[in-house]
């Protein structure tokens, strides 16, 4: 299920980081993600959205994710 | 570099503000496309916006150029500023307007409407 594949990369590539996936349409190829990292300190927005892009390059690139919404926010 | 290419580092680099999108400002193709559209209005971004559909090597040559790999894309003075939630955000907050008035100047408002501009492949 895309769903559980989207959050075990986030997972993985944000180590114990508060980290949530939503299937905004229902369609499953529709998602926003939410990351809380402390990874994202002294970042820019940009530079922030990139690691989570690097995190879901498979899934963007296969095909997976059709449209993808990103919140990012550093760890509280 | 194709000519595709380098139409499109052109843009990045001279267009004060240049937003590729799904679809024209006058007949969006897409939601993200629409909401950094929208947030790009609303600060009152002088906005040259160049549609990605027409061919897919658009597409492909934009983001192996910017490193970024969803549309839309948006530029101010050939930096990028980031995609539909992170200009959104940036709207939101007011930043958007700030980057604005330190990049272009604070009469940047006045700097025309919006306008599009088409690719050409070789």
């Amino acid at each position: 299920m895309a769903l559980d594949r989207l959050k075990g990369l986030l997972d993985q590539a944000f180590p114990g980081s508060e980290v949530s996936v939503e299937d905004r349409t229902g369609g499953g190829d529709h998602f926003q993600v939410t990351v809380a990292s402390g990874r994202f300190h002294g970042l820019s927005l940009v530079e922030q959205h990139r690691l989570v892009y690097d995190a879901l390059a498979d899934p963007l690139a296969d095909g997976t994710i059709h449209e993808l919404r990103i919140k990012t926010r550093g760890a509280a | 570099m194709s000519d595709l290419k380098g139409q499109i580092k052109t843009i990045i680099e001279s267009e004060d503000v240049a937003l590729f999108m799904k679809g024209t400002p006058q007949f969006v193709m897409c939601g993200n496309s629409q909401r950094a559209l929208e947030a790009l209005r609303r600060a009152g971004a002088p906005v040259t916006a160049v549609d990605i559909l027409p061919d897919p090597r658009i597409r492909q040559e934009l983001s192996a150029l910017s490193g970024w790999p969803t549309i839309p894309q948006v530029f101010v003075r050939g930096e990028l500023v980031g995609g539909a939630d992170i200009v959104e955000e940036l709207a939101q907050n007011g930043e958007l307007e700030q980057t604005l008035t330190e990049r272009l100047g604070p009469e940047y408002r006045d700097a025309g409407a919006e306008r599009v501009v088409e690719l050409t492949a070789a």
